[in-house]
């Protein structure tokens, strides 16, 4: 018999009881806040439980919330099709903080864990092959940190004195230019308390 | 003496016509068998997620085509969608059904390469040049609606870019009644054919639970006998309205997979036939002028317009402050986006969920034990497209 997210919600709060810091339902879908030390628990209790069958992982990623204490929002994306549902596992963690790996409960993990250590620099312990993934060999720095330039800091080229290809510093010959098109003006008065009225 | 098992390593790719793209693969291998792949993936990672980040969200929608350039649209859908639901506004019922054509034409699209590229790697020349040609049909409609036989850039938040211009339905029609005598073409040439199915049947099995444990999607999973379609299971726009079925396989080997992607397009012909038969009137996008850019008609004669388009097209719009995670049935599986907003005109963090990613990652795991033959086959079963893969 499927469940409903609602009924998931209570399964998921009666069964992992002090674990769950915060639950919500947006968009129908069940959105948990974990402490990391129980972030394997309650990864296997929605994939064994009877009712949840969370049986499969669609994606790990992070976020980076650049200048917050706990840095880094961590998310496991997991499907059930039994039931019909989805549930988005969050994680607030510290920079360098180690994150148990949860290749074993889930064997697609392995890849996904090791893109969010090349794009994020977070690192996983006991995970078996923690290289990088995406990025070029002995490439430096994590590119989706907030504090990493979009232009990136290297360039490649061929270099016909040296008959190989060479890595330079990157030399723009204009700026990436982000444009702040805000506007300054904000209507008058009696405009603006109406629209947030609404 | 004792007999030292020796394993050689061979390097295969990064350019190599049966990888699909710029794959590396670093095989061991005992003789002719395969004892391990190492995948070496990102030759074409080009930062999509990264860019992004630093784009509005029109400017952003580009972006998805160059994912998975087989079947551009049905990746800007997920993104539309996802934009869509933070906005929490209406898609009109005409552009819903506009949006369920091409994403069907684009499952054709993908099949058709897949399958006969598939084809061509277990050595038969002639279903890709066949293929070819009802593709460059396809891509030609592609064309005549968004401009570009690729990069569409036409599923906008809040509806579609144009309108179908005049004649299109019915050469779409007509294509649906030629294309099936096609399909039945390619069987013939592949389906009881002795060497394509001694390449396939048989390899790279996955049973049900391998399947889900890897993440598997689409017709990788059907493939295994799990009937799982996002188009049924948490139907998006219209599809609840349509009739079609969704095709399963048994052994979860390379055959299976391909007669399930042969039996998709006939469904997918079906969906677009009833999407033009049933095809409402009425506005292709939201009517909301801080969404959607305001036609060309207005911005002569209406001040208001003319400021609408460029807001839009300077600042964009703001997304509400948020977290979404949307995902469609794309030709090759789950195709996600986990967007977050922080209530700015560009996408704090946009997560790009690519089925082929965990397709590929199994490679070890489907080619364990099999023969050196065996990796451009199953390499074409699981349907790789490097643009999503690498991002």
């Amino acid at each position: 018999m499927p469940i409903t997210t609602t009924d998931l919600e209570k399964i998921v709060n009666s069964g992992l009881t002090t674990a769950v810091k915060k639950s919500e339902i947006n968009f129908g879908q069940l959105y948990i806040d974990v402490e990391l030390k129980n972030l394997v628990s309650t990864i296997l209790f929605l994939k064994t439980n009877e009712k949840c069958r969370f049986r499969q992982l669609i994606d790990i990623t992070a976020v980076d919330y650049l200048g917050k204490d706990k840095r880094f929002k961590l998310i496991y994306l997991l499907l059930s099709h039994e039931n019909n549902l989805r549930t988005v596992i969050n994680i607030f963690i510290e920079d360098k903080v180690l994150v148990p790996s949860i290749n074993k409960i889930y064997p697609s993990a392995n890849w996904m864990e090791r893109e969010v250590f090349d794009m994020y620099g977070i690192s996983f312990k006991d995970h078996p092959d923690l290289r990088r993934i995406l990025t070029d060999y002995g490439f430096k720095g994590h590119p989706l940190r907030k504090d990493f330039p979009l232009t990136g800091h290297t360039e490649v080229r061929y270099s016909e004195s040296k008959k190989k290809v060479i890595y330079e510093n990157v030399k723009l010959d204009q700026e990436y230019r982000s444009f702040d098109s805000e506007s300054p003006w904000e209507g008058t008065k009696y405009i603006k308390s109406e629209i947030e009225k609404k | 003496m004792v007999k030292q098992k020796k394993t050689m390593n061979l390097n295969f790719g990064p350019q190599h016509p049966a990888a699909h793209g710029v794959l590396r693969l670093i095989l061991e291998l005992d003789g002719e068998i395969v004892e391990k792949i190492d995948p070496h993936i990102g030759l074409l990672h080009r930062g999509t997620e990264k860019l992004i980040e630093h784009k509005t969200y029109i400017q952003a929608l580009p972006y998805f085509d160059r994912l998975d350039y087989v079947a551009p649209m049905n990746q800007e859908h997920a993104f539309a969608l996802a934009i869509e639901k933070l906005l929490s506004i209406e898609v009109p019922i005409r552009a819903q059904f506009i949006r369920v054509l091409f994403c069907e034409i684009g499952r054709i699209l993908s099949h058709l390469l897949n399958v006969t590229t598939q084809a061509l790697d277990v050595g038969a020349l002639t279903p890709s040049l066949w293929g070819f040609e009802e593709r460059e049909t396809l891509m030609t409609f592609y064309e005549r609606v968004s401009g570009s036989r690729l990069h569409a850039n036409y599923f906008r938040p809040g509806g579609v870019h144009q309108d179908l211009p005049r004649g299109l339905s019915e050469d779409i029609v007509s294509f649906c009644n030629n294309f099936p005598k096609v399909i039945d073409d390619l069987e013939t040439l592949l389906t009881d054919n002795r060497i394509f199915k001694q390449r396939n049947v048989g390899i790279g099995i996955i049973s049900k639970q391998e399947a889900l444990d890897h993440s598997f999607s689409g017709v990788m999973l059907r493939g295994s006998g799990v009937p799982w379609d996002l188009r049924k299971a948490q139907p998006y726009e219209c599809y609840r309205d349509f009739n079609f079925k969704i095709p399963v396989g048994k052994n979860g080997d390379c055959y299976d997979r391909y007669l399930c992607r042969m039996e998709e397009m006939r469904e997918s012909v079906k969906i677009i036939k009833e999407c033009i038969n049933k095809m409402p009137s009425g506005p292709v996008k939201s009517i909301d002028g801080k969404i959607t850019p305001p036609k060309k008609k207005d911005l002569k004669n209406s001040m208001e317009a003319l400021i609408h388009h460029f807001k839009l097209f300077s600042e964009g719009f703001r997304v509400p402050i948020g977290e979404i995670y949307t995902a469609v049935e794309a030709p090759k599986g789950e195709f996600g986006v986990y967007l977050i907003s922080d209530g700015s005109n560009k996408p704090y963090k946009c997560k790009i969920r690519a089925p082929g990613f965990s397709h590929l990652q199994a490679m070890d795991y489907l080619l364990k034990g099999h023969m050196l033959a065996d990796v451009p086959a199953v390499l074409g079963s699981l349907d790789i497209v490097f643009g999503e893969v690498d991002r």
